[in-house]
């Protein structure tokens, strides 16, 4: 009752009270807004750190690609825990799924079928039989865990040893290289990304959807005289928004090709080299362009599709679902099928960047992508979490390896502090919800 | 339903003879139950929860259902709402013997429950509950989130015109605004058979009031109600009919205005007819 009133308040008086109750007239999420904050102190404690390396382009851009293929499969990992459940195979199905894709693109099509390498179409069959690999996959776990009644912690427990053991029954686990040409790009690098063009234009679309949206929603709950937020606040979301994304492109773009390769590229194309070096503008990479797509699918699929409802009702109250007339199980096994594409397209950007399948591929992601969906506010007791928040989360835990690595620290310090930064981030969570209620 | 089929539909009226054994409406008032649960048998395990029982309702009444813990009236009432089938038995809907496999096909007969525990998904808000598992869609199939709140708003209004969060999920609100969403859940599908399961278990005196009148209202406009509660003043104030049960089977189903609550109450601790019981039985009940 007193939210109801301090909203009518906050609509009417003017925005200049306290900070608290201008953020509620915003209605804006706190947890991100927190979690933005964390980010933030982060990225600057790195940067003073490090005598000034770590907010360059060059850093945070490699960063966008560290985290893509994390943050990918931390969006269907936090449908997953919303409904109770946990994916514990995750790694091992990218694993799996990645080498299938490398030997469609390696051995299959050009050795076996004899077609030859570098096939047009090479890198999109590939993709293709690795999409539906893994929601096979996905599917078969499901269909486990929703009618077969084991819990999901046993049955990808299982799924985590299975599906890494079957990857050495390919080539007995020789590493499988080089990759089809197109399908490298999706793993990113200075030309598997958008150039300076398409990415100021991608930001602008970016830009006015989200004004749409925003503008949308107002006028949606105008028409059914629902309560709005005051103006001052729409503007100054809006604004917000703009000069973040068009930031985003900007340090994208503000990363340039190394000289070498700039070079190959002036003498390819007949281009005089200029006195201070060319520059061509790197932009947003192919793989957060993926990331991004899959983050605004999942996010379209958990808030606006029955499905996404059903998710967060059987995590809220399984019984109620049931009684509600939902199908449990169906969507239960949903969830997983979907979990099992993102793996597949995590798979893909994963062994294109390195250009191989190797054995070792997303060894230990399944503890990546839980700790981002967790950090990003997930609960374990179902019912809530947010998919923005589960890529902040991702980007968050990049950061702090990317930090360290960037500080020298050694790899099992790096596991002890990101271990101890997941469990601290999580009971201060809890502490704050307890608070809160 | 018009008003003719709710008058039609009315239990004997005090003037009209009691029937033999006081467990039918006269058959000339009521052509047809609007639901008739013949010979419902439950098990779990060996333990018969639900032992043959056989009730029926008509239009616009409202038949209590009670006995201790225990007895079956709960179990006897998720087979009618698909929470949990019977084994055995048969449930008519206007005459015409239905399957009710899950909660779905229940829905579909026009059937709604009320459940003790309000089956509520905490997380989510108002509108989210009302319509959960029949959800309003857009054109091209995403949740319409304005015309559920819309619509959720319009019921409330009706149910409980001070309630106003709308916004916040259901976690967060009272014991009594939790009933009101889940009251709404089930009148605004246009029950025709309304299962409240102990109802005003969690409500304070005001808000129990509410929810008797809101059970008045619902009756004349024709709906058949199954009351369940351990309450027995509550059965006595709103019942028509007062079905009895005891250890998983039906002691019997007596017209309110033919016996007392001494009666009943034999009924629910000794399984005795009101016929059956002597003077010195009712006496011992209060002492």
């Amino acid at each position: 009752m007193t939210e109801a009133n301090d909203a009518q308040a906050a609509t009417r008086e003017p925005p200049n009270r306290s900070l608290r109750s201008l953020l509620f007239a915003m209605e804006l999420d706190t947890r991100l807004l927190g979690m933005l904050v964390a980010l933030a102190v982060i990225w600057v404690t790195f940067h003073l750190w490090s005598g000034g390396n770590f907010i360059t382009a060059r850093n945070l851009w490699n960063l966008s690609v560290q985290s893509a293929s994390i943050a990918i499969m931390a969006t269907g990992m936090v449908l997953i825990i919303v409904s109770r459940n946990i994916d514990l195979s995750v790694g091992a199905v990218l694993a799996f799924v990645g080498y299938t894709m490398a030997m469609v693109q390696a051995e299959w099509i050009p050795k076996t079928l004899g077609l030859g390498f570098d096939q047009p179409y090479t890198w999109l069959v590939a993709l293709a039989v690795g999409v539906v690999l893994g929601a096979a996959i996905g599917g078969l776990q499901g269909v486990l865990v929703a009618y077969g009644g084991v819990p999901s912690f046993i049955v990808t427990l299982g799924g985590l040893l299975v599906w890494r053991g079957l990857i050495f029954r390919y080539q007995q686990g020789q590493t499988v290289a080089p990759l089809d040409g197109i399908f490298q790009l999706l793993g990113g690098g200075p030309k598997g990304a958008l150039g300076a063009d398409f990415s100021w234009l991608v930001g602008a679309v970016a830009c006015a959807g989200i004004l749409y949206t925003l503008w949308a929603s107002r006028r949606r709950r105008r028409r059914y005289d629902f309560p709005v937020r005051p103006m001052w606040a729409e503007v100054l979301i809006g604004a917000a928004v703009v000069v973040v994304v068009l930031g985003a492109v900007w340090v994208a773009n503000s990363y340039p090709w190394p000289p070498a390769l700039a070079q190959a590229y002036a003498e390819q194309n007949g281009i005089p080299w200029p006195p201070g070096g060319l520059i061509i503008p790197t932009g947003i990479a192919f793989p957060v362009m993926i990331m991004l797509g899959v983050a605004l699918v999942v996010t379209y699929l958990a808030t606006r599709r029955r499905f996404g409802r059903y998710v967060y009702a059987i995590g809220g109250n399984p019984e109620a679902a049931e009684l509600g007339g939902v199908n449990v199980r169906r969507t239960i096994t949903l969830t997983f099928v979907l979990m099992g594409v993102l793996c597949a397209i995590a798979g893909a950007v994963q062994t294109a960047r390195l250009n191989a399948a190797v054995t070792n591929l997303g060894v230990q992601n399944e503890l990546d992508v839980i700790s981002a969906a967790v950090i990003g506010g997930t609960s374990f007791a179902g019912g809530i979490g947010t998919i923005p928040g589960a890529i902040l989360g991702a980007v968050v835990m990049q950061s702090l390896r990317s930090g360290m690595l960037l500080l020298n620290v050694d790899s099992p310090t790096q596991d002890i502090v990101v271990g101890m930064v997941l469990v601290a981030a999580v009971g201060f969570d809890a502490y704050l919800r307890r608070r809160a209620a | 339903m018009n008003e003719a089929a709710v008058t039609s539909g009315r239990p004997p009226s005090p003037g009209a003879p009691a029937p033999a054994s006081g467990s039918r409406p006269a058959a000339t008032l009521s052509p047809m139950p609007l639901v008739e649960m013949r010979d419902i048998f439950v098990s779990f395990g060996g333990v018969h929860a639900v032992d043959g029982v056989t009730v029926d309702l008509y239009p616009g009444e409202v038949v209590g259902l009670v006995g201790g813990n225990g007895a079956g009236k709960s179990t006897l009432i998720r087979a009618l709402s698909g929470a949990h089938p019977a084994d055995s038995g048969e449930i008519l809907i206007d005459g015409k013997p239905v399957t009710i496999a899950n909660p779905r096909d229940a829905k579909a007969y026009g059937i709604e429950t009320i459940y003790q525990t309000l089956a509520l998904a905490d997380n989510i808000d108002a509108a989210g509950n009302v319509f959960l598992g029949r959800e309003l869609r857009t054109r091209i199939g995403s949740l319409n989130d304005a015309a559920m709140e819309s619509a959720t708003r319009k019921v409330m209004g009706r149910l409980n015109p001070r309630f106003k969060n709308f916004k916040t999920s259901v976690k967060s609100l009272s014991g009594g605004q939790r009933q009101s969403v889940a009251i709404a859940r089930a009148v605004h599908f246009n029950a025709r058979i309304l299962i409240m399961d102990e109802p005003t278990a969690a409500l304070g005196p005001a808000e129990t009031t509410q929810v008797r009148e809101l059970v008045g209202q619902l009756k004349s406009e024709g709906i058949g109600i199954f009351l369940i509660s351990h309450d027995i003043h509550d059965v006595f104030d709103l019942a028509d009919r007062i079905a009895v049960m005891l250890q998983g089977k039906l002691v019997g189903t007596v017209n309110k205005r033919d016996v007392t609550k001494d009666e009943v109450l034999a009924m629910i601790i000794m399984g005795k007819q009101p016929e059956e019981v002597s003077q010195r039985e009712l006496a011992e009940l209060h002492s």
